[in-house]
């Protein structure tokens, strides 16, 4: 029997190999080197442009420095901006904007996106498509759509206006969606709600085709109605998605800036005047920049830890 | 469709799936609505854009474009009739509404800025990213999972956070709206996610084919470059996509780090004005053009969305 003609394991291939130390010699770098090599760039450029700033954010909110003045003098003010910033009734007034974007945009968001996938899965013709059509508006450029909308949100002239009048009657004249204090929360909403409901319907969509199809076949022949299917098996399974789409928006939300930026600006006053928008306030417009230091710091821990909250929670609901 | 199977054995009514198609067809038009406004609005004058009520029947003219790509100025109807016959179709209907073309605008500076900071920083990130993920899926790497949670973790903070001392520290490195200072601060920003979706791409190449060539004779390197790399060149399109898009797309930072010389097109859509307000055929002629190569992405891409705007956390 010739032994040369069954095809070698890889395994018995690698035993008659060179020993280790000289083959690795003879092959230039060492395993640990070639991944340092590989690694290390990411992580000093990560380093460089991401965790000294924050570093010095850090710093810069002990002192009282303002970037517009770089030759006055620095002193530290300990812990004064944070106990501003806390004490500011316009910072809470910002987190209450923040609040109220992020709960409507989620709730709206979540239903919408759950609901359409749920359709989606009924997988009629044509679905490949109109979902790939439906996913078109959440690839935009947040601040791009932000401007735009301000054209659709012109009073009597803008689609939007003319759009509700068409349906309601109400006068598209008689109303400014981002000129008046009570409708700007609101037209904020709409536009985030139009541009990311796709995100959480494709989540949705995954969670749906994951749930394997003889937990329906067993709920027939229980004879378990549509209606308990939906309940007992439908959403239970697709809640760590639907969970994890809301984390995700949940902190891009949280972080709002583009869109908001170039649709509203924060206004009419500051009845749009998110989070994000007071700290681009107070950092570059009124150049406070230990305050706004502060300020941002103190964002940046309240998102990681609520989002570290967030993940223990889902992954009990994974593990279940 | 693998997953179409899944659960066809309680395969829904056809009337159900005609009332759910239906449904689902009519959001999508319905969403696509606005959109489609910005598209044709490019093509109105003027006047035609800003009628009560809004016209959806019009006559199209390139009004828009010509004043987005031209600076115009408005001259009298004798300077005009003066002049020798118009040079281009632009300068034609400039002075029907009594301008004339003074010089290009500053919209192609602002799109190729877009266009060589967009590609630099993807080939970058994805450059980087290719490697750590590389180094993060083949090799026992030291506080991997942390590292790996840094990486990402540096993609929660908000843009408005670093944003100060970023813009202080490009002050004093002379980095300052500059292209290469947004190549890098996007290459930084788009790492994380370069490297999170290369990781899971690269999990999938099976440990084989590597080994059965560092058994042939090749090194390491020769490996990664020979075997992994072809082996992943779908992985690596797709994460090149979502860097470009995401470069494209980015406003934060431009604002506030870019005035002139390296403003994207995001900062500078909303600067379109004309006489008394904004131009809105000209602004909808950028929009459409900032726009167009997205669209093109987002079907290249479909099959491998979700994965993108999830970090790779959902698969499929």
């Amino acid at each position: 029997m010739n032994e040369t003609s069954v095809p070698l394991t890889i395994a018995e291939r690698a035993a008659r190999a060179t020993p280790e130390a000289i083959a690795r010699r003879a092959r230039g770098l060492s395993d640990r080197a070639v991944a340092w090599l590989f690694i290390s760039p990411t992580v000093a450029l990560l380093l460089a442009l991401n965790v000294f700033p924050l570093v010095w954010t850090v710093r810069l909110s002990f002192t009282n420095f303002r970037a517009n003045r770089p030759n006055a003098p620095v002193s530290g003010v300990g812990i004064a901006n944070y106990v501003s910033v806390l004490t500011d009734p316009d910072v809470w007034a910002a987190m209450q904007s923040t609040a109220h974007f992020l709960f409507w945009t989620i709730l709206l968001q979540t239903v919408l996106g759950f609901g359409l996938a749920w359709l989606v899965d009924r997988r009629f013709r044509g679905h490949g498509f109109w979902t790939t059509v439906i996913l078109v508006p959440m690839m935009l450029s947040p601040a791009v759509v932000g401007n735009f909308w301000t054209f659709l949100y012109q009073p009597q002239i803008g689609l939007w206006n003319y759009a509700v009048q068409f349906v309601s009657g109400v006068d598209a004249s008689s109303f400014s969606m981002i000129g008046s204090v009570k409708l700007a929360p609101w037209a904020i909403v709409v536009v985030d709600t139009w541009m990311w409901t796709p995100y959480v319907m494709l989540i949705c969509l995954a969670g749906l085709r994951s749930i394997p199809g003889y937990l329906y076949e067993a709920a027939e022949v229980d004879r378990a109605s549509r209606w308990r299917q939906f309940w007992t098996i439908t959403l239970p399974m697709a809640l760590p998605f639907i969970m994890l789409a809301v984390l995700f928006r949940g902190i891009e939300n949280f972080k709002m800036f583009d869109m908001v930026n170039l649709l509203t600006n924060g206004g009419p006053g500051s009845a749009t005047e998110l989070a994000s928008i007071t700290l681009k306030r107070e950092a570059f417009e009124k150049w406070r920049t230990g305050y706004s230091s502060a300020f941002a710091i103190i964002l940046f821990v309240t998102v990681f830890g609520l989002a570290n909250i967030y993940v223990k929670a889902l992954n009990r609901v994974k593990s279940r | 469709m693998a997953t179409a199977t899944v659960h066809s054995v309680v395969e829904p009514s056809r009337r159900s799936k005609g009332i759910a198609g239906l449904i689902v067809v009519v959001y999508a038009v319905l969403s696509m609505v606005p959109l489609a406004w910005i598209f044709l609005t490019a093509w109105k004058s003027p006047s035609d854009s800003i009628a009560y009520p809004p016209k959806v029947v019009f006559r199209p003219t390139v009004d828009g474009y010509c004043s987005l790509f031209s600076t115009l100025s408005r001259q009298t109807p004798e300077y005009i009739a003066a002049l020798p016959p118009p040079a281009g179709i632009c300068d034609k209907v400039a002075r029907a509404r009594n301008m004339v073309v003074a010089g290009p605008s500053n919209f192609l500076p602002r799109f190729s800025n877009s266009l060589i900071i967009a590609f630099g920083s993807t080939a970058l990130a994805v450059l980087l990213g290719v490697m750590s993920a590389y180094g993060f899926s083949r090799f026992r790497v030291p506080g991997k999972d942390d590292l790996l949670f840094f990486i990402l973790s540096t993609r929660m903070m908000p843009p408005i956070a670093v944003a100060i001392p970023i813009y202080l520290m490009y002050r004093a490195l002379g980095l300052s709206d500059t292209r290469l200072g947004m190549i890098l601060l996007y290459t930084a920003i788009n790492v994380s996610l370069a490297v999170w979706l290369l990781k899971g791409f690269i999990d999938e190449i099976p440990r084989e084919y590597e080994e059965a060539a560092l058994v042939d004779g090749y090194t390491r390197l020769q490996a990664f470059r020979k075997v992994v790399l072809p082996q992943a060149a779908t992985g690596i399109v797709a994460t090149a996509i979502f860097c470009l898009i995401f470069a494209w797309n980015e406003y934060a930072f431009a604002v506030l780090l870019t005035s002139g010389q390296a403003q994207t097109t995001p900062p500078f859509i909303p600067f379109i004005i004309g006489e008394g307000g904004q131009d809105w055929p000209a602004v909808a002629g950028a929009t459409t053009l900032f726009l167009i190569p997205i669209l093109v992405f987002t079907v290249l891409l479909r099959k491998n969305l979700l994965r993108g705007v999830t970090f790779g956390a959902v698969r499929k």
